[in-house]
């Protein structure tokens, strides 16, 4: 080999190892593209100035940030080292070994005790009450409402709705009272309707609409531990749950067949429709005079009770994990080990992010923040989530399958719909062995 | 120098012999076609008859014909199929009709004549996706200049579970008609004008000479059109995935997308893959054959 040839593979080879020096550096987190990903490239700048590590915060768009992140997954891939997953994936990803546990992390770092129970229950652990753990509560969300203070507020309105059913027009408390409102102001010959809802059945918007129902009533979407759902999923107060939230899609705008984020955001900002279902995570651009011309008009209210008081709302938002394939597993941890300090947290919050810390959520200062902060609040406390086993999938297909046709296609009954599913599930869990 | 590089060239090419050039064009043709092509074909055969899933570690595991099985008696794959068939029946015969007699009115001396042409041809040169939010908003009940141009009011057409998928199959025969035109176009320009002059003299009347002499000589390149259209119809996905939501326009390319992509249901849906494969070669081969047949006549 000729001496010139040598100093060539030397001069590779030492750059090689300079480049994976140099990757040692820098962290990749995977997001769903949206507000909270911009929030935390900010927050992770300062990570940067601290330690002279750089964090990236990757993004993909919603409606494909699934299907990348498992095919990285399948394809064993390095390129994310930490990846802010949905809480459903819970269940595929660790099951699959794509995840790496955090149990010891938790235990060391008490990340139980500082974080929100219910983001600890629904975004970290897996199998549920098996004290194992793969991902730290980062995005805490669920499912709130705006609402237009002005239409609510006008005095001619509100001695009408008194008038008509017997008490002060206000935020809605119980659901009932929701379906009065969404009623009493679902007027199509004035271009304003009741109410804007979820009914998108491409992934989980549906579901999750259908979720705040069903929770609020009382009603489960199964047993969590047995894997059963016959007379649970179909009981009396599912039933009542699915046939009002059927009601409440009779007073939403026209072609409200399609509807996630985009368009209940749409329905207050163009002035379409009294009350909107959203994502409390969607609701700063409501505040916004650019984004929203009626953003001094717009209120915010929490998921109201059901009809035996029970309250409750469909979770979102993510917990963030590390990447089994990861080159930078420890430097990963590092990172995490900066994000879950209470002031950390505390900045996470003023940049915009959902905290899921408790203490953090709790204080006055974060709770006065913005007008929709103590419902947040109020709400985190009361979330509960789709199945997060692995083949959430295959139960949010059938539930696409059997709960679109009834809401929006008008297609049988509600008990029939609930029994049909209840089936569908329970042949699921039957063939993945989680039951006889 | 000039008079050495034709030299160098001409020695370079003697070089290599007539089967080392073959060789050299078809080899890597071939490793293409192996890799990407034959071993994925082979492999998702394979899978079809396990319970793969790519999402998981496990091993796969041997099913046999299960999942065939399971697919074939599900209520709601036979839903799919049924929607799809009934998209491809409203969608190719639309584009047909449409296609077909754009290209009558063309294949007749009109002013600008190449313009229009061009002009018919956009719809097919857009991006599917664009294509479709375009159209959604066309549809939109609120504002949608198809319900304010037709005074159809708030109609609905994609929250109506009955009309969306005539509303998908309508853009669909928007933005595919113009290639059936062309087809047929080409095929009315090779008609002989002679042909047209006997059956003028003969005194033949309008409707006769178009199906005697007009459908019959265009027929074979129009099935061409119709089963380019057919397969591409039967594989119909970004349109119908942007446009509706609704369960009356998931068509099979949709569902298997889900099954595979979002499901993870690896093993499944290659069984569900070949299916589909089998089903769009069946029907390929019955218009080959009647094609052959138009052709011999």
């Amino acid at each position: 080999m000729s001496t010139k040839l040598k100093g060539l593979f030397a001069g590779v080879a030492m750059s090689t190892m300079a480049v994976t020096a140099a990757n040692a550096e820098d962290l990749v987190i995977f997001w769903a593209e949206w507000d909270p990903a911009n929030f935390l490239q900010e927050l992770v700048n300062e990570y940067e100035e601290e330690t002279g590590i750089s964090v990236t915060v990757e993004t993909t768009p919603w409606s494909d940030f699934q299907t990348k992140a498992f095919t990285e997954f399948n394809a064993r891939g390095s390129a994310y080292d930490m990846i802010v997953g949905d809480s459903q994936w819970l269940g595929a990803a660790s099951e699959g070994g794509h995840y790496v546990e955090m149990t010891d992390f938790f235990a060391e770092h008490n990340v139980g005790g500082v974080m929100a129970p219910a983001t600890v229950k629904y975004y970290a652990e897996y199998p549920g009450n098996s004290g194992k753990y793969w991902s730290i509560p980062a995005e805490g969300d669920a499912v709130g409402w705006s609402y237009r203070k002005d239409w609510f507020e006008d005095p001619a309105e509100m001695e009408a709705f008194k008038a008509k059913y017997g008490y002060d027009l206000a935020p809605p408390a119980t659901w009932a009272q929701l379906l009065d409102m969404a009623e009493f102001f679902h007027r199509p010959d004035e271009d304003r309707y009741g109410v804007a809802i979820y009914t998108d059945n491409s992934y989980d918007a549906l579901v999750m609409g259908v979720e705040n129902a069903i929770f609020s009533y009382g009603a489960e979407l199964g047993d969590f531990e047995t894997y059963e759902v016959e007379g649970i999923l179909n009981s009396p107060q599912a039933v009542q749950a699915l046939e009002d939230y059927k009601k409440l899609y009779g007073y939403t705008p026209p072609g409200w067949a399609k509807t996630f984020f985009v368009e209940n955001n749409q329905a207050i900002t163009e002035g379409l429709a009294a009350m909107s279902m959203n994502y409390f995570a969607f609701f700063p651009a409501l505040l916004n005079e650019a984004t929203n011309p009626h953003a001094a008009n717009t209120g915010f209210f929490a998921n109201p009770a059901g009809p035996t008081g029970a309250q409750h709302a469909a979770l979102g938002g993510q917990g963030i994990s590390v990447v089994s394939y990861s080159d930078n597993q420890e430097e990963s941890f590092a990172f995490l080990e900066w994000f879950i300090r209470e002031d950390v947290q505390k900045r996470w919050a003023e940049l915009g992010g959902y905290t899921a810390h408790a203490a953090t959520l709790e204080s006055e200062e974060f709770r006065q923040a913005t007008p929709y902060n103590e419902a947040f609040y109020q709400t985190m406390f009361k979330v509960k989530d789709f199945w997060a086993v692995p083949e959430f999938a295959e139960l949010l297909t059938a539930a696409n399958q059997r709960l679109y046709p009834f809401i929006v296609g008008d297609e049988g009954t509600a008990q029939e719909t609930l029994d049909a599913l209840a089936a569908d599930w329970a042949a699921t869990f039957k063939k993945y062995g989680r039951t006889q | 120098m000039t008079h050495s590089e034709p030299r160098a060239g001409h020695s370079a090419a003697r070089g290599l012999s007539d089967k080392s050039i073959r060789n050299l064009f078809i080899f890597p043709t071939i490793a293409f076609l192996i890799i990407f092509n034959i071993f994925p074909l082979l492999f998702s055969l394979y899978t079809s008859f396990t319970d793969f899933r790519a999402s998981t570690n496990a091993p796969a595991n041997w099913v046999g014909l299960e999942n065939y099985s399971y697919l074939l008696t599900n209520e709601f794959i036979w839903r799919n199929f049924t929607i799809t068939a009934k998209y491809v029946l409203i969608s190719v015969s639309g584009q047909v009709i449409v296609g077909f007699g754009l290209a009558l009115l063309l294949n007749r001396y009109m002013p600008f004549k190449g313009l229009i042409t061009t002009l018919l041809l956009l719809p097919m040169m857009l991006s599917m996706a664009v294509v479709g939010l375009f159209w959604k908003l066309l549809y939109d009940p609120n504002f949608g200049i198809i319900n304010h141009s037709l005074g159809l009011g708030k109609f609905e057409w994609l929250a109506n579970p009955d009309m969306a998928l005539w509303a998908v199959a309508i853009t669909d025969i928007w933005m595919w008609s113009p290639f059936v035109m062309l087809l047929s176009l080409a095929g009315l320009s090779a008609v002989p004008k002679h042909l047209y002059e006997a059956a003028e003299i003969d005194r033949a009347g309008t409707f006769y000479t178009f199906f005697r002499i007009t459908l019959p000589l265009v027929a074979p390149i129009l099935m061409i059109a119709i089963i380019f259209r057919t397969m591409e119809a039967f594989k119909t996905f970004d349109l119908a995935y942007i446009l509706s939501s609704q369960p009356t326009t998931e068509l099979i390319a949709i569902r298997l997308y889900k099954m595979a992509f979002l499901e993870w249901q690896t093993g499944l849906s290659s069984a569900f893959a070949y299916i589909v494969l089998v089903m769009v070669v069946g029907i390929t081969m019955i218009y080959v054959k009647y094609l052959n047949k138009v052709k011999e006549r």
